[in-house]
């Protein structure tokens, strides 16, 4: 076995490394990593810092890993020094490790330009996971932050902190962001979308020095401007680590010269990845330098034959809502003809440069949804002749998705990693992969900035035999992520309408799962203080009434607790003959239903009527069910009525993930079936008993204690705790008894009754925010939201038939 | 083939429909972002009334089993390989009102 020594444990070093394991045996490796992580995805740093993504979900590979590989991992020693006569690195530990071939994938540092006073507290640069930690710690919501450096890095990094809640200002040295990828018109396209998302952009700045004592309090620009900032960020670009190069004696321009082998100008020293320089060009982006690492682990395990040619590297800006793609030549010139679509509206620029019917170059902003089969046709060179019009829009995918089935087998699918759909297939078929996380392990696809996961999906969906569903779903294809994610994206970045989710973060059509599901969330999030849009809800909700198969609705008054008085059943009798109601039902949930009634009726029998809404349409408070309990019954141990009716009381009119119909009876009897309800107060002698999770629907489950308390006002306390909890962590459309299932009891009794006591207090006032925001829907009979919401629409004119 | 006038473009919500009953025939009217759509007031399936659908794009899902018809050629998008549709009516917008193109019987019938 030869030594083979790797210095720069990331993104290219380990990738090489794996496709030298899949060579015949031949080194025992040793990696030495600055570092004191495991291999990370460097690229989704910036998730990290926007809060998509934690810090531990980033790994690529595990310490098992290496273990299993028998890689010798040595973290946080930096290599001070090479010998490469005779052939010894020196660690900054004072270690001496010989070897007989040498890797070296030191990457880059961030460039810092010469700037006064970057050395004062507060200026961060963006490159490692620890940059990435001090800039999540140090994102205050309402700290004034500025981001120097408007190419992909910076806007990222801006967004991550605008997210947080930061004031951020971009601050760019030229006229056009991006102006590595994009040209001036993109450049105001995507300069209109950052400043949309609520990120100021200031071009043509130079910045000569950091204002404040000590610690950052402001930038200084050329020609004397000003503006504050507490925080501020480098990202003006990237040099590469090349100094051990030199030390080596090695060939070293920018970067360390290699040629089509990836060999340096020395036998036994190769190098790979950001810190080399092939046909006078440094790759920044990890497609490319997964490319030469394969070369590479050819080259070095004395397989040498293939070669690296140089890559047309594609990049992507990773700000959801902002659909930044650009690859190939950017700008016009003789000899290129161009495809230009604009559309100011919708903050859509696509363009096109073909020369001699092939494409060339493709930027696109605001809309990249296509942008996997310009990368084909750039790299495969598709003659285009004759498509000119068919280039931007190609014949429609169905329903709007995504078009897996008609890719050519050599689309790329994965472009950071360059996995085609015809490598994916073949390892579904040869490995017989199932799962998402089998795919990412086996071919690496969607390991990169993840904008592929879909397409893997897809792809796993339609080709494996036992697909399974990643374990955590995403709402649904309209907007794909977890509902956690939502909640957490509509929380930190103060989306309060159902359109600008979709719009940001989806297809922005929406659909009947998403709409209502979406509805659902930023009412709870921002307790009832959201934009309301009907149009996002389902018609029961739009009328508050339950629409039956026949087209017309049902009418359900709030009977709190399932007690009436004599005034009000004959207000009820009197009702249903007066609109002809065709039935008057007592229901399952003690109380009355008025089945069959027309739209337009509807106001005018809430009016007649003069109870609240029951709620017996919608995802929200149903009702308490009780039983007659110490008031009249002679086993009664707990005034259940009363209990009952405050219960209900507190929490009508409030919306949940799904119904919540809860049940308070006075003894173990249980008359009124507390213990099969979502929540229920069970009476025993001197105490109650408050269970969660009961059913007994589509499935029958016999709900958990959550706690037993002595007094009827603990008891209530309880529930409302459990209560709100339900309402901000459970997914929409999961009633309580999959919830706590999912869950465990003893995790919802922490959170809940047995929390800290300023979580509880925490929720309690979100609780009762809500609950004062909220109001008996059936009111909109005097003040509909819309003048035609009951009515029915009569023509100008009438036609005789 | 007779154009009617329906009713004014603020009677119906963006991104809603309404129904309206006109010759004979109830018609579901939907505003797509001040584009006026109309089809029959009837889901092929059960005849659920699609005006009260939610709509999803140029489709609209029907409020009774979520059936998706497209609301430019009335036709069913899911469930997938159904033949049946609904019918669709030519809409226009003049002097700030919303029209629509009854079909020859209606015409002929009056
Ligand atoms: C009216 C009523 C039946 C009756 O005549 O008694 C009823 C009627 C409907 N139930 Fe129910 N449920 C009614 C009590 C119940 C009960 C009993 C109870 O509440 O104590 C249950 C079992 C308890 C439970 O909820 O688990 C019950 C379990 C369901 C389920 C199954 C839920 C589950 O996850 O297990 C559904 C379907 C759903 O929600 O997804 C459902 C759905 C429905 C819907 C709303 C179907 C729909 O979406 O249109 C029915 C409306 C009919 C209509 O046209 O108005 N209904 N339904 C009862 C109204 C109670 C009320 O006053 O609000
Ligand atoms: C925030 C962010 C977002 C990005 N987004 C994208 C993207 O969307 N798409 C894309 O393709 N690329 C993206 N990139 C770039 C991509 O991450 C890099 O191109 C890639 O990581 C380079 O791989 P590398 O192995 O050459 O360098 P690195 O991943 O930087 O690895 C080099 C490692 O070597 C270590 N090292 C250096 N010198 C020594 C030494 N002397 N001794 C020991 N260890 C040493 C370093 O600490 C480092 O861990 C992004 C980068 C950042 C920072
Ligand atoms: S059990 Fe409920 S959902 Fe089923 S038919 Fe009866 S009322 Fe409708
Ligand atoms: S009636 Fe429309 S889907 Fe059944």
């Amino acid at each position: 076995m030869e030594e083979l020594i790797v210095v720069g444990n990331g993104m290219a070093g380990v990738a090489c490394v794996e496709q030298i394991l899949k060579h015949a045996p031949k080194f025992h490796i040793t990696i030495f990593g600055e570092e004191t992580h495991v291999n990370y995805n460097r690229i989704l740093l910036s998730s990290v810092l926007a809060g998509e993504k934690e810090a531990d979900e980033i790994a690529l590979n595990s310490l098992e890993w290496y273990q299993k590989h028998g890689i010798t991992l040595r973290l946080g020693v930096r290599i001070v020094d090479v010998d490469p006569v005779l052939k010894t690195v020196t660690g900054d530990d004072g270690s001496v490790t010989s070897f007989d071939k040498l890797l070296l994938a030191t990457g880059s540092t961030p460039f810092v330009p010469p700037i006064d006073g970057v050395e004062k507290e507060g200026v961060y640069t963006f490159r490692n996971l620890d940059d990435a930690r001090a800039l999540v710690e140090q994102a205050q919501p309402g700290r004034k932050a500025a981001v120097i450096g408007g190419g992909l890095l910076g806007l990222e990094a801006a967004r991550g902190l605008q997210v947080r809640g930061c004031d951020v200002t971009v601050v760019h040295l030229l006229d056009t962001l991006m102006n590595m990828q994009l040209d001036a018109t993109g450049g105001r396209y995507l300069e209109a979308k950052m400043q949309q998302l609520g990120v100021r952009v200031l071009l043509n700045r130079i910045t000569t020095r950091v204002l404040g004592e000590s610690r950052a309090e402001g930038l200084e620009f050329r020609g004397g401007e000003r503006i504050e900032a507490d925080l501020v960020v480098i990202a003006a670009g990237i040099r590469p680590n090349a100094h051990l190069g030199k030390k080596a004696g090695l060939k070293v321009n920018r970067g360390i010269v290699v040629n089509d082998y990836l060999e340096t100008s020395h036998p036994d020293i190769f190098a790979v990845g950001e810190c080399v320089e092939h046909r006078g060009v440094v790759y920044g982006l990890v497609a490319p330098l997964v490319e030469q690492g394969k070369v590479l682990a050819a080259t070095i395990t004395g397989n040498r034959g293939p070669q690296f040619q140089g890559a047309q590297p594609a990049a992507k800006l990773k700000i959801m809502g902002v659909d930044v793609f650009s690859a190939g030549q950017v700008m016009e010139s003789d000899g290129v003809e161009v495809v230009r679509y604009e559309d100011p509206a919708m903050g859509i620029y696509q363009k096109l440069l073909c020369r001699e019917n092939k494409l060339v170059g493709v930027v696109l902003v605001g809309d990249a949804g296509d942008s996997h089969r310009y990368v084909d046709w750039l790299r495969s060179g598709a003659d285009l002749a004759g498509k000119r019009r068919h280039l931007l829009f190609p014949e429609p995918a169905a329903d709007g998705g995504l078009d897996a089935a008609q890719m050519p087998d050599s689309d790329t699918v994965c472009g950071c990693m360059g996995v085609t759909k015809g490598a994916i297939i073949s390892a579904i078929h040869e490995k017989g992969l199932n799962t998402l996380a089998q795919l990412k392990e086996c071919t690496r696809a969607s390991t990169g900035c993840g904008s592929c996961t879909n397409l893997c999906q897809q792809l796993l969906r339609a080709v494996a035999p036992d697909f399974e569903e990643d374990k955590k779903k995403v709402l649904c294809g309209c907007v794909p992520f977890t509902q956690e994610n939502l909640r957490e994206m509509v929380r930190t970045q103060r989306l309060r309408s159902v359109q600008e989710i979709l719009e940001i973060y989806g297809n922005g059509a929406g659909c009947e799962i998403c709409k209502p599901a979406l509805s659902y969330m930023v009412d709870m999030v921002w307790c009832g203080d959201h934009e309301e849009d009907r149009s996002a809800r389902f018609i029961n909700d739009r009328v508050h009434a339950n629409i039956q198969r026949d087209g017309t609705f049902s009418v359900v008054p709030r009977m709190r607790g399932g007690v009436t008085t004599p005034a009000e059943l004959r207000r009820i009798a009197d009702v249903a003959e007066k609109y002809h109601v065709r039935m008057v039902k007592v229901t399952g949930s003690q109380r009355i239903d008025l089945l069959g009634v027309k739209k337009s009726d509807l106001p005018k029998i809430w009016a007649d009527l003069g109870m609240p809404s029951g709620q017996a349409y919608t995802k929200g408070v149903r009702m308490v069910k009780t039983c007659v309990g110490t008031e009249f019954c002679r086993f009664g141990t707990q005034d259940s009525i009363h209990a009952g009716v405050e219960l209900e009381r507190r929490l009508e009119n409030l919306y949940t993930p799904h119904k919540v119909k809860m049940g308070a009876v006075g003894c173990p009897r249980n008359c009124a079936e507390a213990t099969v309800k979502d929540i229920g107060l069970v009476g025993q002698e001197g105490s109650w008993q408050v269970v969660v999770g009961g059913a007994a629907g589509k499935h029958v489950r016999k709900a958990d204690l959550l706690i037993t308390v002595e007094t009827t006002p603990e008891a209530l306390e309880a529930a409302e705790l459990f209560f709100q909890y339900y309402r901000e962590h459970a997914n929409y459309l999961e009633r309580t008894y999959d919830f706590v299932e999912r869950l465990g009891i003893e995790k919802v009794r922490k959170e809940t009754v047995y929390a800290p006591e300023p979580v509880k207090q925490a929720l309690r006032e979100r609780l009762s925010k809500a609950k004062a925001l909220s109001r008996d829907a059936w009111l909109e009979r005097e003040e509909p939201v819309h003048p035609t919401q009951f009515v029915q629409i009569q023509p100008l004119e009438e036609v005789l038939v | 083939m007779s154009w009617v006038r329906i009713t004014i473009p603020e009677n119906i919500p963006l991104r809603e429909g309404r129904a309206v009953r006109v010759g004979g025939e109830e018609i579901a009217v939907f505003n797509l972002g001040g584009r006026f759509l109309a089809v029959e007031n009837r889901c092929p399936h059960k005849g659920g009334p699609l005006a009260d659908g939610i709509v999803s794009g140029g489709t609209v899902v029907c409020p009774l089993h979520n059936w998706k018809i497209c609301l430019e050629n009335g036709a069913v998008t899911k469930p997938a390989g159904e033949s049946c549709g609904v019918a669709t009516y030519a809409t226009r917008l003049e002097d700030g009102v919303i029209w629509i193109e009854l079909r020859g019987e209606q015409e002929a019938a009056a």
